[in-house]
């Protein structure tokens, strides 16, 4: 191990394949994700536009009924566990977290490195499941949808997602880690910036509700193998219990695809509104209370699926308390902006966008939380709507804005800042385009999963069908000028933003060791009126 | 790494990086809590749906043989208590030995429970499907009973096996541990404890609850 006064970059560490394919480096970690993950998330995205394609008519254009519910099942599964889950953590999250601690790697780099590995070896069976024919259960995996009813390669697809599982926990658990154990010198609590804290909420859930999805699917395996009815009603199984095993991970899944959303978002708002983010303990204790009352509230997907009325009072209940962290979070951001030195820099316009489309995907939220609400509005598009709001709005926008961010920390290259406002302003009209017509749709009763639909619903649907197109645009548009920038972009200073953080104290790209000398932290997060005081 | 005093360079010290594997190890034990939770939990719902058919299946069990394997694993686990303890004031042969008493308990275990008890299980047709040895009402509940039986085990058992791996691992690292640096026999022994609790959840459920009534 080299400890030479000269700084070598992560970057320069090393040009060989077996430097990259082995290494237990976090920050080169992270760039294996990010080429896995936006791999993903470009087939995921061809299935949705598939999906778009085929609803711009109400007969459908794709031809079989059969291939539709294979292509909307293919998206969800890869969007879900191949991008949204791991999106931000894995990405933004691995390269970030030592840094922003200060310290010079994750607690088990080895464990880092076999997370990728397993998340790799989780996606090509993903693929093989796909190529040889796919699945027609829809992301969720309902019983009979996975019986022998199903003539899909319900086995395969499952065990990708079992893989996927092991992965997630690995990243969680070495987060957990990292967090308590190697925060720099003067690093309490409250003085980590609030990505940390929403990315230690994620992985208590990824931690915690991952095993149980990953025991449910291995139950479901065991069914389909060996015949014997655990889910199954047709054999005495009991398809309830899968639905309530389900959603007791994937209902906290939801959260972990949208908190280390507002980690991203609570560091961008305070960096482009030159003031400290607004009630910092607030926004803190408002992730931990998401990440723990997202583990009581998965009932709300099962209200009309047969279960007591009381069990589905307390549910219902439950679910409308989300909305008070949520809501907390949302006042806090505007309150950062509220009389701040506003610069409208790519990551801030996603930002901006982000509190906007989330604030929906929240609200009607609550629609769907309201039990008679809900009985008219489950199974309609109101619900895809509802939850892209959250998930693409949300969630893709948060991404999109945290790359930008630190896209010069992590290449050491400034993207072209013209093209990054075009592209986030683009992304923010199609996807309006593409989601706000579904809300009508579903108000009006257009199920979802459907392959055909009543000619009455073809405007919206061609609306909606035409938003997608602008949004691909808005998708492709980002590939393409930031990897222009990583050859000749303009070589980026260590702190191009002014921002605060750890982070920004060390050289873009950061050296293999990432700090030269550890860090001593005096200062809490997000001290901008005293940097704005010094550049006056 | 490589010499005594090292520690990996994201570590302050040998004492850091310990504190922080012992962390890991807790957190890795809750993640599998809920690992099995769903078995658990799935067994005691098909159960309350349909108590006289597990009856049924829990009285073609063998009690004694789950009896004598729950004695095993506690004695493993104990025996692995003491060798633990006896590393900790650096006296490595007892560490060893204790460890080598602990690894045998363990195997076994697994001799006893797929050598003998699951080929009796076998031969009795207990295994589900069409040949399925119980009959009359009880017969889909109890070859229920079975599903969950085989399928809890099989898993506890590779759970147990991976243990005896881990086991042997540390047994053949023996020259590397001292008093003040062991955490590897820490953690394992940590992770053989937590397939003991899993076994003694298991325990009841497949040998007392029938019995009771």
């Amino acid at each position: 191990m080299t400890h030479a006064p000269a700084q070598v970059s992560y970057l320069d560490d090393g040009h060989t394949l077996r430097s990259w394919l082995l290494t237990t480096d976090h920050k080169r970690i992270a760039i294996l994700y990010i080429v896995a993950i936006t791999f993903f998330f470009f087939a995921g995205g061809f299935a949705a536009f598939l999906i778009r394609y085929n609803l711009s008519s109400p007969n459908g254009l794709i031809g079989s009924a059969e291939t539709y519910n294979r292509l909307f099942s293919m998206h969800g599964i890869l969007m879900v566990w191949f991008f949204l889950v791991p999106a931000v953590p894995v990405t933004l999250g691995n390269f970030l977290v030592p840094l922003m601690l200060g310290a010079r790697d994750l607690a088990f780099p080895r464990l880092n490195l076999l997370s990728w590995y397993l998340f790799l070896a989780a996606g090509l069976v993903a693929l093989y499941a796909i190529v040889i024919g796919g699945v027609d259960t829809g992301w969720t995996f309902y019983t009979p949808l996975t019986s022998f009813y199903s003539k899909g390669h319900v086995v395969a697809a499952v065990a990708a997602i079992f893989i996927a599982g092991f992965s997630s926990i690995a990243t969680g658990l070495n987060f957990i880690v990292t967090i308590h154990k190697l925060r720099a010198p003067g690093m309490t609590w409250y003085k980590m910036p609030v990505f940390l804290w929403s990315l230690y909420a994620t992985s208590v859930i990824l931690v915690l509700a991952t095993p149980v999805l990953a025991m449910t699917l291995l139950l479901l395996v065991f069914e389909r193998i060996f015949g014997i009815g655990v889910f199954d009603p047709a054999i005495g199984g009991d398809p309830l219990l899968f639905q309530h095993l389900f959603w007791f991970y994937s209902h906290p899944a939801v959260y972990v695809m949208i908190l280390p959303g507002f980690g991203v978002i609570s560091e961008i708002i305070p960096a482009f509104s030159r003031k400290e983010l607004f009630g910092y303990k607030f926004v803190v204790w408002a992730s931990i209370a998401i990440a723990v009352i997202g583990f009581l509230v998965w009932g709300h997907h099962m209200f009309v699926a047969g279960t007591s009325l009381y069990s589905a009072l307390v549910f219902s209940l439950l679910s409308y308390m989300v909305a008070v962290p949520s809501a907390i979070k949302v006042f806090n951001w505007i309150g950062t902006m509220h009389k701040g030195y506003i610069r409208f820099d790519a990551p801030m316009l996603y930002a901006i966008g982000f509190i906007g489309l989330f604030t929906t995907g929240g609200l009607t939220g609550l629609f769907l939380a309201a039990l008679a609400a809900d009985v008219h509005l489950t199974q309609t598009y109101f619900v895809v709507a509802h939850f892209h709001y959250v998930m693409v709005g949300g969630m893709v926008s948060a991404y999109f804005a945290g790359l930008h961010f630190w896209w010069p920390k992590i290449t050491g290259r400034l993207y072209p800042e013209m093209w990054g406002r075009a592209g986030a302003i683009i992304i923010f009209v199609g996807f309006n385009l593409t989601f706000f017509p579904q809300f009508l749709l579903g108000y009006l009763g257009m199920p979802r999963r459907y392959f055909a639909y009543p000619p009455h619903f073809e405007a919206l649907n061609l609306l909606s069908s035409s938003g997608a197109l602008i949004l691909a645009v808005g998708y492709i548009l980002p590939l393409g000028y930031l990897a222009w920038s990583l050859f000749y972009g303009e070589r980026a200073p260590a702190n191009p933003w002014g921002a605060t953080g750890l982070e920004w104290t060390t050289p873009s790209p950061p050296p293999t060791e990432n700090f030269p000398v550890t860090p001593i932290v005096t200062q809490a997060p997000y001290q901008y009126r005293q940097a704005v005081a010094v550049e006056r | 790494m490589s010499n005594a005093a090292a520690h990996d360079f994201q570590f302050a010290s040998a004492e850091h990086q310990r504190e922080t594997a012992i962390s890991g190890i807790w957190l890795f034990l809750a993640s599998e809590a809920l690992f099995f939770g769903p078995i658990f939990l799935s067994w005691i719902y098909a159960r309350h749906a349909d108590p006289s058919a597990f009856d049924a299946g829990a009285r073609q069990t063998d009690l004694m043989i789950g009896l004598t394997n729950t004695a095993l694993l506690i004695a493993s686990s104990f025996a692995y208590s003491v060798g633990l303890a006896y590393i900790g004031f650096g006296r490595r042969r007892g560490m060893v030995v204790w460890l080598a008493i602990a690894w045998a308990l363990g195997a076994a275990f697994v001799g006893l429970k797929f050598g003998v008890e699951w080929q009796m299980d076998l031969r009795k047709g207990l295994f589900p499907g069409p040949n399925f040895g119980i009959h009359g009402p009880e017969r889909s509940g109890a070859q229920l009973f079975f599903a969950f039986y085989f399928f809890g085990t099989a898993l506890h058992g590779l759970h147990l096996v991976v243990g005896l791996g881990l086991l042997a691992w540390v047994i053949f690292r023996a020259e590397r541990y001292t008093a003040e640096r062991h955490s590897p026999v820490h953690v394992v022994g940590l992770y053989w404890s937590f397939v003991d609790i899993i076994w003694l959840i298991l325990f009841p459920l497949i040998y007392l609850m029938g019995r009771a009534s």
